[in-house]
């Protein structure tokens, strides 16, 4: 792997103690709102970003397609986290307003120029680098977003029929 | 449409079942009862149905929804919000291992795969030896588990077994392991394979369309999206049960608040919450033991990847199993564990399997050709396997289950078994659950491979439907906080009736094994609290 991607793997005890306060700086900075997870900003981009990543060879090839497969994608996630505990919902809302700042973004995922710019090819490298990361946070922050995103993504009729899933008996259905 | 299905549950609400909806209520209420039950699972629904013939006026509280079959619409996007606790995605405190619970009236029964066996004796024989659990041997249980099998319609499986479970037959009759047919608690199963997603026929028996119908047309009330804080304790005895009422998505509290007032409650809220339950009450713990010794038949998965369609999404989820490797060692020796084949649908293969990107979708796109295995590690039996403990994390249950080398040496060891299976099904390729592992193209590769992969946290996948203990039930009191009749100690008024009783994990699925022991204590609490002999629920 490119060693100018994984600069932040070195980061060590800092890239932890951001990780620690990122959440509490987001929601300090952020008015309080409702206790349910909302998701604006760099933290929305940050997710439009990872979910292309994460369904790279299962979106479809056409770029209107391919975009609204995307929106749909991330609007399930959206659904999903919405229907999880409150306390869980702060978690994730911890994870993403990590994502947001700048600082900790360049720090932990290595992606330099904002959410909207990141390459699909960097965006796949933090997450290779996430998920076999020696912090455990940071692994099962990678597993959230697995789960989040292609959950969503298969949770949807029109992501069947590429994997040969008929779906269920539709007089019962 | 299914308006052609009869539902029970419409069918109850239009005779005047008295149902209290919590999160339709615009104001606090207070409700009185001979018994208060606490969940609507295996343990709940049973002892609702024996107590409410038994004459006494029970209510039944439920945190999740009523739901029934004209809701199951067989997608995975609605049933895992609707029908599980945290949809589908609770976690060990670590994040190390995923938790499938219901939470919806009947809890998991309604979601679960049917899979019935009664307590393997030997199981019995341990807790017995070890818990001072005299008088539940297999002779004495036998009776009960008989009462139940034929109340919830436990029969052998009339059907072939489809192709995933079918391989898994193959695979161990090449290999020369014994493997067995798993009898199921359905009437007139259509044999579609959406067990998991609340059954749209109203042929599994789960307790929504059996004990809990039985209860309500006893006249017992059912209060539904209702969490249940905390008790109120007075010295030893419990005075009444604080519930918070929950919006309409179960999510957050809608300000209202019941309070149940009773002779008597039973707890059975299920393993995490049933203990959770109890340390939010501060209930009577002078030794230390509630909420621990929370055991999870921890879960491997290994996918089969086959040249001929495996279809593993249709056709009756669990009918073959292979009990051979909880025999090759003793009972307390190393990790012994249960091979069954789940049933495979896109969200949970998915987020199931490990990777991301191209690799993943790859993957996906042989979803008719894979073949799903599991072992269920039989934990519990040793001293290196105690399994967790239930914390309380912002007033919530939490299950710290820390994953240590001993069931490591169990995890690998399954894994290899499993890919030998497969291979000896006629698997062109093998790809067990870790995040390092690839799809191995012969034995000899995953052989080698599997042997070598690093089993750690969050590396190796590991999964659990079946969570148990955390209550204690023991002969005395330094070994469990639960007496033999299901009574808590240091309360007078308070049972535990759910899988949190057990001293260690099954070594099978645990539901009946929970109707059998409930119905038992049910029966006894119905004698004492009415003198007369108890009601025998039947069909």
């Amino acid at each position: 792997m490119e060693t100018s991607r994984r600069t932040f793997l070195k980061a060590g005890a800092l890239a932890a103690l951001v990780l620690a306060a990122g959440g509490g700086i987001y929601r300090a900075t952020h008015t309080p709102g409702p206790q349910r997870f909302v998701l604006d900003g760099e933290a929305r981009a940050a997710l439009d970003a990872i979910v292309p990543a994460m369904l790279s060879g299962a979106l479809p090839a056409g770029a209107a397609e391919r975009k609204a497969a995307i929106a749909s994608a991330v609007e399930g996630v959206h659904a999903a986290i919405s229907n999880l505990p409150l306390a869980v919902q702060k978690e994730v809302q911890d994870l993403f307003g990590l994502l947001a700042l700048a600082p900790a973004r360049r720090l932990l995922t290595g992606v330099s120029g904002g959410w909207f710019n990141a390459s699909e090819t960097d965006i796949s490298a933090f997450l290779q680098d996430w998920r076999l990361h020696r912090f455990a946070l940071l692994r099962s922050a990678y597993s959230a977003l697995h789960d989040l995103s292609l959950g969503a993504w298969y949770a949807q009729p029109a992501s069947w029929s590429a994997i040969g899933y008929p779906g269920p008996m539709k007089e019962l259905a | 449409m299914n308006d052609f299905i009869p539902d029970p549950i419409q069918q109850g609400i239009a005779r005047g079942w008295h149902i209290v909806d919590g999160a339709a209520l615009d104001t606090d209420r207070t409700l009185e009862a001979d018994v208060v039950i606490v969940g609507s699972g295996a343990g709940g629904g049973v002892t609702a149905e024996i107590l409410a013939l038994a004459g006494l006026k029970v209510v039944i509280v439920e945190e999740g929804a009523l739901r029934s079959s004209k809701d199951f619409k067989m997608r995975e996007a609605d049933a895992y919000p609707a029908l599980y606790q945290e949809s589908a995605a609770r976690q060990t405190l670590d994040k190390g291992i995923k938790i499938l619970q219901g939470r919806t009236v009947g809890g998991s029964t309604v979601v679960n795969w049917t899979s019935s066996f009664r307590t393997p004796p030997a199981t019995l024989d341990f807790w017995r030896s070890h818990f001072g659990l005299n008088g539940f041997d297999a002779a004495a249980m036998a009776p009960w588990f008989a009462l139940m099998e034929k109340r919830l319609h436990v029969g052998d499986w009339q059907g072939a077994p489809n192709e995933n479970n079918a391989l898994l037959k193959r695979g161990a009759d090449r290999l020369g392991i014994p493997s067995g047919l798993i009898r199921r608690n359905v009437n007139g199963c259509w044999n579609l394979g959406y067990c998991g997603m609340g059954c749209p026929t109203n042929a599994k028996q789960s307790m929504l369309v059996t004990t809990i119908p039985s209860a309500l047309d006893g006249g017992a009330t059912l209060v539904t999206r209702a969490r249940a804080e905390r008790f109120a304790i007075q010295g030893e005895h419990v005075e009444e049960l604080l519930c918070t009422a929950l919006q309409a998505d179960g999510v957050a509290p809608n300000g209202r608040v019941l309070r149940l007032r009773a002779r008597h409650f039973v707890v059975a809220g299920g393993a995490i919450n049933s203990p959770a339950l109890l340390l939010r009450s501060n209930a009577p713990d002078p030794h230390r033991l509630l909420g621990k010794r929370t055991f999870l038949h921890p879960t491997l998965i290994s996918a089969g990847i086959f040249p001929q369609r495996v279809d593993a999404y249709a056709g009756a989820p669990q009918t073959v199993y292979s009990d051979h490797f909880l025999h090759t060692s003793l009972i307390d020796g190393p990790l012994g564990y249960k091979l069954e084949a789940p049933p495979l649908h896109p969200v949970l293969l998915s987020t199931t399997m490990n990777g991301f990107g191209k690799d993943h979708a790859d993957m996906m796109r042989q979803f008719p050709h894979i073949q799903g295995m599991l072992a269920l590690l039989r934990d519990g039996f040793h001293e290196d396997s105690p399994g967790g403990s239930v914390q309380l994390k912002d007033g919530a249950g939490v299950l710290d289950y820390p994953l240590n080398d001993f069931l490591w040496d169990g995890a690998r060891r399954a894994l290899l078994s499993m890919a030998e299976i497969q291979f000896a099904a006629g698997a062109s390729a093998v790809r067990p659950a870790h995040e390092t592992a690839r799809a191995y193209t012969s034995w000899d590769e995953a052989k080698r491979e599997i042997a070598a992969l690093p089993q750690a946290l969050h590396m190796t996948r590991v999964a659990s439907a079946h969570v148990m203990g955390g209550c204690t039930m023991a002969g005395d009191e330094r070994r469990g906080v639960v007496a033999p009749d299901g009574r808590y100690r240091g309360l007078a008024n308070l049972s535990v009736h759910d899988g949190s009783l057990f001293p260690t994990s099954i070594g099978a699925n645990p539901q009946l094994s929970i109707y059998g022991l409930t119905a038992r204590l049910a029966s006894g609490l119905a004698e004492h609290m009415t003198g007369l002999p108890a009601p025998r629920p039947g069909a």
